[in-house]
């Protein structure tokens, strides 16, 4: 597991001289260290060594519980007293799901709305951010606020004047609806110009010196320098669209359209006493993530510690 | 917001506008910026920029699925004041933030601080506590919904464990599903924030705490004199944020709960969305939606001057 701390630090540009280091009380008094200290914080490790462990697991509980009701009979799930270990591995649910309902479905559904979406987000984001940050040009900055100020305007504001808008395109029903709104967001323009501010302009002046043009220095300086940042706009997004359900709450009425999250919670709504099943599906909804995540972990970290928002 | 300004260093220099060839650079310069932008910009105006205007102008009109659209002033929101539900909703919605807000907070700190070392394997419990942020929404609403379940769900049985005779209805009752809605969601809230916090800390220069430790100041000492008014700056951020995503709190509401039992758990993202998208109602729905840009702005705003007013 790769230590955090190194991932909370802004992204650095090879190079690029770094601005201090780590700033740990800890690592301090290791310069000046006396045997006493040294054994008083080995003591201190052992004490949040166990209460961290303690804290992990509670907050953990969820998805332990999650997992492991998964794998009852649906009348174990709510037993008092709990059973943390099924009597039983039912490992059926998780064959029978495909039958109950159209789970491949729902996630191929999942899967072509969170490519899509990313894909147009993370190219046409980075394009933008270029001319953000590295081409200057009359009324940039104006538009740039523009984009800003509606980041502060919380969507369900124009959620409405949204769906007139694709009911009168005749695009409600239809994955069209969500790509078109959300491949063009204002968040993967300002996370991506933010990182692009960090590259110096020298680069890019020495570039075209050397006669590349401007697409040519996006595409063969910027874009190779800031793969960090491309991660994770592509990690934040898929994921992002991945659990969105209000989005396709409001556009997708045909179940053969409908994402992991709709089917789920339709599925939740009609057999709400199919406890097992209902979390057999959690799980299944759950582990696309989770497997991203794991893979991409400090990308997601370090776009949230550098543009200290989401979504 | 974390919005940097536009500092003219970081810009490229601006071309002296004399020459003739200068003048052709930079009419250049705006087609280039220009073709950069477009693909996004295109999207960004047409589903992002003119609805947002849209929602402006709407609030003033009368418009329904039945109906054309027609000026009427301020009837919406006359008719919205008068509203018992917009009332209703307005007031969960508070409730709703001052349970998440502080809450969250608090133990995003407390965690902050707690994984703020350096062990081995640190990263792991960082990650951990982090995940659940991004876990699906309705994965995360049905299991609560069923730990939360009031005759056999695993947390009553374990307040009955500690001598909790009467223990609280939950999701199904009026009183008590909206304090479940706020324990989901700071569950689910509280790693990201931590993740603030972590970045915050991090960026506290190690010779204040040197300093302290030579004044001999106590580890509680150097926290409350050290710590946290160096992450003020974090905190402000923090605070805005919640508060904002608070108001607009939506999907976890209407997975969890759909705003009952009854009306207990309407906020007003919902009521937006059911007057709105529900009935038709697009004049009305956008007033509502006026009101709650306002609260979100109001609050961003007034943060801004108590911060600014603190560091002076």
């Amino acid at each position: 597991m790769t230590n955090l701390a190194e991932d909370l630090k802004a992204p650095n540009l090879p190079g690029v001289p770094v601005r201090g280091g780590a700033n740990s009380p800890e690592d301090r008094r290791r310069t000046h260290r006396s045997s006493r200290r040294e054994r008083n914080k080995r003591t201190t490790d052992v004490v949040v060594y166990g209460v961290l462990a303690v804290l992990v697991v509670a907050l953990l509980v969820p998805f332990i519980w999650m997992l492991s009701s998964s794998l009852k009979e649906n009348n174990q799930v709510l037993t008092v007293p709990i059973q943390w270990i099924p009597s039983e591995f039912l490992w059926s649910n998780y064959t029978d799901i495909w039958t109950r309902i159209p789970m491949m479905g729902y996630l191929q559904n999942s899967l072509y709305l969170a490519v899509i979406i990313t894909c147009l987000q993370v190219l046409t984001g980075s394009l933008a951010a270029y001319g953000f940050a590295k081409v200057r040009f009359p009324g940039r900055d104006v538009l740039f606020l523009a984009y800003i100020g509606t980041i502060a305007v919380p969507w369900q504001a124009y959620m409405v004047p949204q769906y007139i808008m694709m009911q009168q395109l005749g695009l409600t029903n239809s994955f069209n609806a969500l790509i078109l709104l959300q491949a063009f967001g204002a968040f993967g323009v300002f996370l991506m110009r933010q990182y692009y501010m960090t590259i110096p302009d020298e680069l890019c002046e020495a570039a075209r010196i050397d006669g590349l043009s401007e697409y040519g220095i996006w595409a063969r300086v910027i874009l190779p320098l800031s793969k960090p940042a491309l991660a994770s706009l592509a990690l934040l997004t898929f994921v992002n669209t991945w659990n969105d359900y209000m989005g396709p709450f409001i556009y997708l009425t045909s179940n053969r359209l409908w994402t992991v999250q709709l089917g789920l919670r339709s599925f939740v709504g009609q057999f709400d006493a199919e406890y097992a099943m209902i979390m057999t599906g959690s799980v299944i909804s759950v582990i696309p993530i989770l497997i991203i995540f794991l893979i991409g972990q400090r990308y997601f970290i370090q776009g949230i510690a550098t543009s200290g928002m989401k979504g | 917001m974390t919005t940097e300004t536009l500092s003219p260093e970081t810009r490229t220099p601006a071309p002296a506008v004399h020459s003739r060839g200068n003048r052709k650079q930079a009419r250049r310069n705006t087609l280039i910026g220009w073709t950069f932008i477009l693909p996004n910009f295109l999207g960004f105006l047409a589903f992002t920029l003119i609805p947002v205007l849209a929602a402006f102008a709407l609030s003033f009109m009368e418009w329904t699925s039945f109906s054309a659209p027609r000026w009427v002033g301020l009837a919406n929101f006359q008719r919205m004041v008068q509203s018992d539900t917009f009332w209703v909703a307005l007031r969960n919605t508070m409730v709703y933030a001052l349970g998440h807000v502080p809450l969250t907070m608090a133990l995003a700190l407390v965690l902050a601080l707690l994984l703020n070392r350096k062990l081995k394997g640190i990263g792991f419990f960082r990650v951990a506590i982090f995940f659940p942020y991004i876990t699906s929404l309705v994965a995360v609403a049905v299991v609560w919904n069923m730990l939360f379940s009031p005759d056999s769900g695993p947390i009553n049985q374990l307040l009955h464990a500690i001598g909790i005779a009467e223990a609280p209805g939950w999701t199904s009752s009026s009183d008590w599903a909206m304090p479940a809605v706020i324990i989901t969601s700071v569950w689910r809230d509280m790693g990201y924030y931590m993740i603030l916090y972590l970045a915050g800390l991090q960026a506290i220069p190690t010779e204040l705490y040197e300093a302290a430790e030579v004044d001999g100041a106590s580890p509680w000492q150097r926290f409350w004199n050290v710590t946290l008014p160096s992450l003020r700056p974090t905190t402000f951020f923090v605070v805005v944020m919640l508060t904002v995503s608070s108001f607009k709190v939506f999907d976890l509401i209407v997975v969890m709960t759909n705003g009952g039992p009854g009306r207990s758990t309407t906020v007003l993202s919902q009521l937006i969305y059911q007057e709105g998208i529900g009935e038709g109602k697009f004049g009305y729905s956008s007033a509502i939606s006026l009101v709650l840009f306002l609260i979100v702005l109001t609050v961003t705003v007034l943060q801004f001057k108590l911060q600014q007013r603190r560091e002076r």
